[in-house]
């Protein structure tokens, strides 16, 4: 019985014997062989008008001149025609949902004679929570993800991965990362997984640890919501959809920006190494196969999204609802809560019901803005629904009125769009962090890392804010 | 230890229920399936194209190479023959590999499909044959997907099958994934190539390096002697030759005999 490492021995041995460059030589004869077949069996003839076009395409497409205005100025548009189109049918299922979905259900509960703790639990807490988070996050996704995915089968996403690879080089990470915050502009556990496209280790744990700045999906109603409602608000008429779109962008191209800068950190300290070099291919432009497109990015991205969203909002809502009934001493848990964390929220610009939704809604952040309408009717009582824990209208001027009977002003609406792109991922994030690096140190690094980020941020922003007005 | 049949038992039991066995360690769910198929190719040359036309079912396609990064399954029947088709990732090469990479290498290695389809796209033939000639080292039984058959026809390409089919020793399929031209063919010719227990072997590399052949022989032989179950030994004994540091530890530690895990995505720092 021979010992494997005999046989190790055996083939060092035998490799001197062999040529010293037969990896490449074993990589010529394949190649040669490939090239003799395809020889044979393969005509082209002369040039045509498709290629020309293509290459035209491409020049625009890939010539930093041009290439990074257009990538900008494709987003704004994807997401103004989001903010716009979204805008009516988001009010159409606020009244459906949330307004006359409630009213009826309470209605059959008062009907039934239940208990007012049971009708507050299930209609108050979880159905409500549900309700917001479908007539919040149903449109904006089912206009924002086909856009996208049309985008992706043209053949867009390679270019900009191309455009953006000198970009990363220089930040010292890889160039495939532009790819893989692509797809964490959907979700970022599925551009955490994506990140294996990168075969090296570190530049992979950069890309992973970074990926949480790009927006995804459960943030983007967070910003659009906000973007809407306190700054398009102050545009003039008919300007709304445009600046709430434009200010979302600049918060979304900040998030590539904090990307870049922490890239550039981690490969400057914890994670030093040279960039790799890489070849990517740029697959022709192809025409989108549209219905078949529109329908797996609406049933598949959206319908799978939105359930997700529903099976944390359920319990996030009865959670919520107890968190705001559950007296201790002379005050709601809720109430206590908020007024610790008032303080440390005054400094960063938010509020302390800000900061325990975004506790609540670690599991999800599709569910922060349900979470904090929800909490501020309770806490502060303030107008538009009727009793604790239960709120009704869904269109804007309604949010803004609770929000600011909440004590919110625009300051509050900046920050909140700032810590909601930089703070701790989700937890479905983090548990696939952890399952692609098996690194409890990682982990906490990608969670903590952005969190102390957003909070310094926001401090920072909140401090010149005040000092300016 | 060794039976006198045990040499055999890779090519002469390939109808046996045992075969499954390693591609349930690789953790493929092998279910009720008659054959498992594999999926193979460039990167970006519609691989999950063709794996949702056969299996109708409706896998994230796009149009940037490394789209898959990791194994989806799926089944179709025909002719009261359950097929398991399996998606790999993209890879360009058997030689080297990324993670993503990495999961199609392991498992068109050391899962042993039955038949291999090998997806390759008509616009750049050159590049695409590459691989195929790799993998056509490794396995029998395999079939050529020509993919994006309209795209070529659009660039002024034109390509004789029926040459390429006799050059490469299987089966062409010209193919236009997207509008599902060329797929009923396809099946068809995959369901015959499952069958099959008499397929011809395909085109083997001339490999006319001077000393390469004799060497191969004496660290294949070894190889079966330490691990008597090892699929490609031969392709394993390349790697060695050539001083591949992955797969030499893989030998060092005896992983290589066992793979139970599949190779994952897993960081090594």
């Amino acid at each position: 019985m021979k010992s494997t490492e005999d046989l190790l021995k055996q083939a060092a041995e035998l490799r001197w014997q062999l040529p010293q460059n037969l990896h490449d030589r074993i990589a010529e004869s394949i190649h040669g062989e490939a090239a003799r077949i395809a020889g044979r069996s393969v005509t082209r003839s002369g040039s045509n008008r498709r290629l020309a076009w293509q290459q035209r395409l491409d020049h625009f497409l890939t010539n930093p001149w041009t290439a990074f205005p257009i990538m900008v100025a494709v987003l704004g548009a994807i997401l103004w025609i989001t903010i716009v189109g979204a805008n009516v049918p988001s009010k159409m299922l606020g009244t459906l949902l949330v307004e006359q979905g409630h009213a009826l259900l309470t209605e059959w509960f008062l009907a039934a004679g239940s208990p007012a703790w049971l009708k507050g639990l299930l209609v108050d807490g979880m159905y409500l929570a549900t309700a917001w988070v479908i007539a919040v996050m149903l449109p904006p996704m089912a206009i924002f993800f086909p856009c996208f995915t049309l985008l992706e089968d043209f053949g867009f996403l390679p270019r900009v991965a191309f455009n953006l690879d000198r970009v990363f080089q220089k930040a010292g990470a890889h160039g495939k990362q532009a790819l893989t915050m692509a797809m964490g502009l959907g979700c970022n556990a599925a551009g955490v997984v994506a990140t294996r496209i990168i075969d090296s280790p570190r530049e992979r744990l950069i890309a992973i640890i970074t990926n949480n700045f790009s927006l995804c999906n459960g943030r983007w109603p967070t910003q659009i919501l906000m973007a809407s409602v306190f700054i398009g608000s102050f545009a003039p008429k008919g300007w709304g959809g445009s600046i709430a779109a434009l200010s979302v962008l600049v918060v979304a191209l900040l998030g590539f920006g904090f990307a870049l800068l922490t890239s550039w950190m981690l490969a400057r300290t914890v994670l030093r190494g040279e960039a790799t070099s890489f070849s990517l291919e740029l697959p022709p432009y192809r025409p989108p196969n549209f219905w078949k497109t529109l329908y797996t990015s609406l049933i598949d991205r959206t319908l799978i999204v939105l359930w997700r969203a529903v099976v944390f909002a359920l319990p996030a809502g009865a959670v919520i609802w107890l968190c705001a009934n559950i007296p201790v001493g002379d005050a709601s848990l809720a109430a206590w809560f908020v007024e610790l964390a008032d303080p440390l929220a005054w400094t960063m610009g938010l509020t302390g019901v800000i900061l325990l939704a975004y506790i609540v809604a670690i599991p999800a952040n599709e569910i922060v803005v349900p979470t904090i309408l929800m909490l501020t009717v309770l806490v502060t009582g303030a107008a538009g629904g009727a009793g604790a824990g239960v709120m009704f209208e869904a269109d804007d001027a309604t949010v803004r009125a609770i929000l600011t009977a909440g004590g919110w002003t625009t300051l509050t609406a900046v920050c909140l769009m700032l810590f909601s792109l930089c703070h701790n991922p989700c937890s479905t994030t983090l548990y696939t962090i952890y399952r692609e690096t098996r690194s409890v140190k990682w982990t906490t690094v990608s969670a903590l890392l952005p969190l102390v980020m957003g909070f310094l941020l926001c401090a920072i922003v909140a401090a010149v804010w005040r000092a300016l007005t | 230890m060794n039976t006198p049949d045990s040499h055999e038992a890779g090519e002469a039991c390939l109808a046996c229920p045992s075969r499954f066995s390693q591609l349930r360690k690789l953790g493929l769910r092998v279910g009720e399936s008659d054959f498992v198929i594999a999926l193979a190719g460039n990167p970006n040359t519609g691989k999950t194209t063709v794996f949702n036309a056969l299996t109708g079912l409706r896998m994230h396609t796009g149009n940037w190479p490394g789209k898959t990064i990791s194994r989806a399954e799926g089944g179709f029947s025909y002719e009261g023959k359950n097929f398991k088709l399996v998606d790999l990732p993209g890879t360009y090469s058997l030689l080297s590999a990324s993670p993503d990479e990495e999961v199609a290498r392991t498992f068109l290695l050391f899962g042993q499909p039955d038949v291999t389809v090998i997806v390759v796209d008509a616009t750049c033939m050159e590049r695409n044959l590459n691989l195929v000639l790799q993998v056509l080292q490794i396995t029998r039984r395999a079939v050529l997907c020509l993919n994006l058959m309209d795209e070529a026809h659009t660039n002024g390409i034109e390509i004789d099958a029926r040459n390429l089919a006799r050059d490469l020793g299987i089966p062409v399929v010209p193919c236009a994934a997207r509008s599902g031209k060329g797929i009923p063919e396809l099946i068809r010719e995959t369901a015959i190539m499952a069958a099959r227990t008499d397929a011809p072997p395909p085109r083997r590399l001339p490999l006319e390096i001077p000393g390469l052949r004799p060497a191969l022989d004496l660290v294949e032989a070894e190889l079966h002697e330490v691990f008597p179950n090892l699929p490609q030994p031969r392709w394993v004994a390349l790697r060695l030759l050539e001083g591949d540091r992955e797969i030499m530890e893989a030998v060092r530690s005896g992983e290589i005999g066992t793979l139970a895990e599949p190779v994952g995505a897993q960081l090594t720092s």
